[in-house]
């Protein structure tokens, strides 16, 4: 059953929607019953534009192993980039 | 029961209805062709939406003898693929269960006033919509019996509780209204065994009429056949179970 474990947080990027790209104002971020992946349960990132309507989004649905593969990686890479003297 | 000589006719179609507080939402309606008396059901679907699979199963019921109305009760979230506003409700922490209550409660006051119903409506739900037939039942006078399929969160944490989930559905076990029949899987994480333990001795604690039938290598959903969570033997035997306990309810005892 649903957890109803979820988290906002505001980014700013763009996404590639079934439209084409848009601008990314919102993640949604929740470990919940996903739509696709084969699990009773995943880390589901939802990267929305609120503003734009429902079809403005972007989905993602990841194992906890995968999802905590992806955090760092993420990290590893913006530390990286940060030691290289690339950050903007 | 189907026989190969007799005639058969269904309508599906999408309508209009109000709620118990006259608010108009859409709904997905069921029903044989022919002058009845049919049962009504009200059908409520789970967390990931008002989707494919639960037209699937309001024209099942209907197949089975039932007029059946399935009330999307997203539909204030706005619209979109079932999948795009099942997402935005997710980020939403779900649906508040009042809501919820009032658009079940306008749905069976709907097949009750149908010409042809023969005076018996039932609930089905699972996944959310099986915690929603629990609170359903329990908190709207109105229906004769209630099938809840895998509903976690009928046993909740004092932590859990918030003002969309105010109170725990098996806080309401008192008030229970009509029999109970539950379908649950032995591997379900939510309900647990233990969960379902707890709601069998809450309706035994207070006389209510029940049953309640667990699978063993299942786990949430086993109905859904689109998902890996799939059980074809538990998922045949769990429709019959329910048909039958839906026949002795709604129809032989009309």
């Amino acid at each position: 059953m649903c957890t109803l474990i979820t988290k906002q947080v505001k980014i700013d990027g763009s996404g590639k929607g079934s439209d084409g790209w848009f601008t990314l104002r919102e993640a949604n971020v929740s470990y919940d019953h996903p739509f696709n992946a084969p699990m009773e349960h995943a880390l589901n990132l939802d990267f929305v534009n609120e503003a734009q309507g429902l079809d403005a989004r972007v989905a993602v649905e990841l194992s906890e192993q995968a999802a905590r593969a992806l955090v760092d990686t993420i990290l590893a890479v913006l530390d990286e980039a940060r030691d290289g003297g690339h950050l903007e | 029961m189907v026989e190969t000589n007799k005639y058969e006719g269904m309508l599906a179609e999408i309508i209009t209805m109000s709620t118990k507080n006259g608010e108009l939402i859409n709904a997905y309606f069921a029903r044989p062709l022919g002058p009845g008396p049919f049962p009504g059901i009200v059908i409520v679907h789970h967390m990931p939406g008002w989707d494919e699979w639960y037209r699937e199963t309001t024209r099942k019921f209907a197949h089975h003898g039932y007029a059946a109305l399935s009330p999307n009760l997203y539909f204030r979230t706005g619209h979109g693929t079932p999948e795009n506003v099942a997402a935005k409700v997710r980020a939403e922490g779900g649906i508040a269960d009042d809501q919820a209550l009032g658009d079940l409660e306008g749905a069976m006051q709907y097949l009750r006033s149908l010409p042809n119903n023969n005076g018996k409506v039932g609930i089905f739900g699972t996944c959310s919509g099986g915690r929603h037939t629990v609170l359903a039942a329990c908190r709207i006078d109105g229906f004769d019996a209630a099938v809840d399929c895998w509903g976690g969160g009928v046993v909740m944490k004092e932590e859990d509780l918030s003002p969309k989930r105010p109170v725990a559905p098996i806080d309401y076990t008192k008030d229970l209204s009509c029999p109970l029949l539950g379908i649950f899987g032995e591997d379900d994480t939510s309900p647990t065994l233990e969960q379902v333990a707890q709601h069998e001795q809450e309706l035994k604690k207070h006389g209510k009429s029940f049953e309640f039938q667990t699978y063993p290598d299942a786990g949430h959903g086993f109905f859904y056949y689109h998902r890996p969570n799939y059980r074809q033997q538990q998922a045949v035997d769990g429709w019959q179970k329910i048909f039958t306990f839906l026949e002795n309810h709604l129809k032989l005892a009309s």
